[in-house]
């Protein structure tokens, strides 16, 4: 869906390209988890300025932060930090890479309400995905057997929470696979073993969400790095930002742009 | 004059025979293009799933135990997906097989005229209703239904599944073993009746033995229908790519792998070349299933001596 949708902005964008030949490019690359962002964000900065061309690509933090280096766009994505040995190489080519943190992603692990645990370690979480851990007697709550609801595994959220609290290890084969958030969020809000994770734009008051490693997750914690379970997102810029890359990341920034990185399911920097 | 109207009528046959011609030509491009469709879609199937049997051994793929796309290094065992496909297929047979047939004898042998008239076009309804609908019912009603009236840990599984495709399949299995039921000849029963058999005896060892083979055939084309559908076993048979150990674990089916995971694969990369490997072996599975039907039914029309 994502790609189709990518296709379809590409297109409209070559289009826009060919009608207004002296409008302003930029080229945003890199993280897939950031694309929605950067894809919205890039939607709402077209229509409010008709004069801008920014086209968007995905590829993977990786490639953006690639590109960022070798000049080939002008904002790359990325849902890590830039690593010391990318810095050298920009350094060595004479490039100064500056970061902007434009969102952060938080991921909650989230229960039914009537469920006696409201609080596991990260190792717990860990060992629950895996497959270590399959009985919620072993975690303090009734001699049931746990029911372990995963995203698909094509969706970022499934990507980040593999990062984040999985250490990149595989999921049981016996976890349930739910398309989105919202299906996650309504099969725990109906199945009193199961467990879940959901971005922390999709909780409400139908499932309770965990405490991990002592931190409730919120808005916050996300913020302040002491829930474990999130990350901030970054986009990279060579030098100070200047032109239509600079008006760019400040929408973003802004409430306004803010606002739409809430409603993309991530949590907002203010 | 004379030479004139001569000259008209010939140009008018001509132009009739012109027109016979284009109407042949269209209809025989119609009917071609439809076979050109078909070649199109194995050639590219074949083509785009190649890639993947280049890199693993096919007994790897068909029979790996363990379908991880996304991770480095990925594992692309398709096992699990069969399995959960004939699991998923094989429950709904236990329920639309004696539904279905049922149906079809009551609907033929026993229901009324004005029973008829409402039941026939019924059923035909009920297999138009879209399949995101069954999947929706599945997902919203039975699934949460079932989880607790058997105390199973999740809704989400094969059974429910098999139970909203049986439901599903039924419709067609109803409308075919039907049909084939009203070709046997009339004369079977009278001949039947005429040596005193009740209608009990009739219907068992006449009317259903001589409708035997359309009614194999009305199964194959339900399991057909029930292995190839999508939507249904993608909102509700859970998803987990394993191999089931019972009725309410989640499964996740071929078509459900394929819906799941097309849109986010990288194109011209192993997980792309894998779905349609999925595919290929799905299209080979359904394609067994309708020639088998189209074999037995044929069997079936020799018997009657209906049409060679």
């Amino acid at each position: 869906m994502r790609k189709i949708k990518t296709m379809i902005v590409g297109t409209a964008m070559l289009a826009l390209c060919a009608v207004t030949a002296q409008a302003e490019k930029i080229v945003v690359e890199g993280s897939t988890t950031v694309l929605p962002i950067a894809q919205r964000a890039a939607e709402l900065f077209m229509e409010k300025k008709p004069s801008a061309d920014i086209s968007v690509r995905g590829g993977g933090s990786g490639v953006g932060i690639a590109s960022i280096i070798d000049g080939t766009c002008d904002i790359a994505d990325s849902s890590r930090p830039i690593k010391d040995t990318e810095l050298d190489k920009a350094a060595a080519l004479g490039k100064d890479i500056k970061a902007h943190i434009v969102a952060m992603d938080g991921i909650a692990l989230i229960v039914h309400p009537s469920n006696g645990v409201s609080a596991l370690t990260k190792q717990q979480v860990k060992e629950i995905y895996t497959g270590k851990i399959s009985n919620w007697s072993k975690l303090g709550g009734e001699n049931k057997k746990i029911v372990v609801i995963s995203r698909d595994t094509s969706s970022g959220t499934f990507e980040a929470f593999g990062e984040l609290a999985l250490d990149k290890q595989k999921v049981r084969p016996d976890a349930l696979m739910q398309a989105s958030n919202q299906a996650i969020a309504s099969t725990v809000a109906k199945t009193p073993d199961a467990i879940g994770y959901v971005g922390l734009g999709f909780l409400d008051s139908s499932v309770k969400a965990l405490d991990i490693d002592g931190v409730t997750p919120s808005k916050e914690s996300v913020l302040t790095g002491k829930y474990v379970i999130g990350r901030p997102l970054f986009m990279y810029t060579n030098g100070a930002p200047k032109g239509m890359a600079k008006d760019f990341l400040d929408f973003i920034k802004s409430s306004e742009g803010q606002s739409m990185v809430e409603g993309e399911g991530f949590v907002p920097l203010e | 004059m004379k030479i004139i109207s001569a000259a008209s009528a010939l140009s008018k046959k001509m132009k009739i025979k012109i027109k016979e011609k284009l109407y042949e030509l269209t209809f025989a491009v119609l009917a071609f293009s439809s076979l050109a469709f078909l070649v199109g879609i194995v050639i590219v199937l074949f083509r785009e799933a190649m890639p993947i049997f280049e890199k693993l051994n096919i007994g790897d793929l068909v029979f790996g135990r363990f379908w991880y796309p996304t991770y480095d290094p990925p594992e692309f065992g398709i096992f699990p997906l069969i399995i959960a496909s004939f699991w998923v297929s094989l429950g709904a047979m236990l329920v639309c097989v004696p539904l279905g047939i049922g149906s079809a004898l009551y609907i033929n042998e026993i229901a009324s005229k004005r029973q008829k008239e409402i039941f026939k076009p019924l059923v035909e309804i009920l297999a138009s209703i879209p399949s995101i609908v069954y999947g929706f019912f599945g997902m919203a009603i039975l699934a949460p239904f079932l989880q607790g009236l058997l105390g199973i840990p999740i809704g989400l599984c094969a059974f429910t599944a098999s139970l909203t495709l049986g439901i599903m399949a039924t419709p067609t299995v109803t409308s075919i073993a039907e049909d084939a039921l009203s070709y046997v000849p009339r004369s079977f029963r009278e001949a039947s009746y005429a040596v005193g058999a009740n209608r009990w005896q009739t219907l068992t060892r006449v009317v259903v033995p001589a409708a035997g083979s359309g009614i194999s055939t009305a199964i194959i084309l339900g399991m057909s229908r029930a292995i190839g559908e999508t939507m249904t076993v993608l909102m509700v048979a859970g998803g987990a790519a394993m191999i089931p150990g019972s009725p309410f674990d989640p499964v996740r089916p071929m078509t459900a792998a394929i819906a799941a995971e097309m849109g986010e694969a990288p194109v011209g990369g192993d997980h792309y070349h894998a779905l349609f490997a999925i595919a290929l072996i799905l299209f080979v599975i359904t394609f067994v299933f309708n020639i088998a039907a189209e074999f037995v039914s044929r069997r079936f029309r020799i018997k009657l001596g209906l049409s060679g």
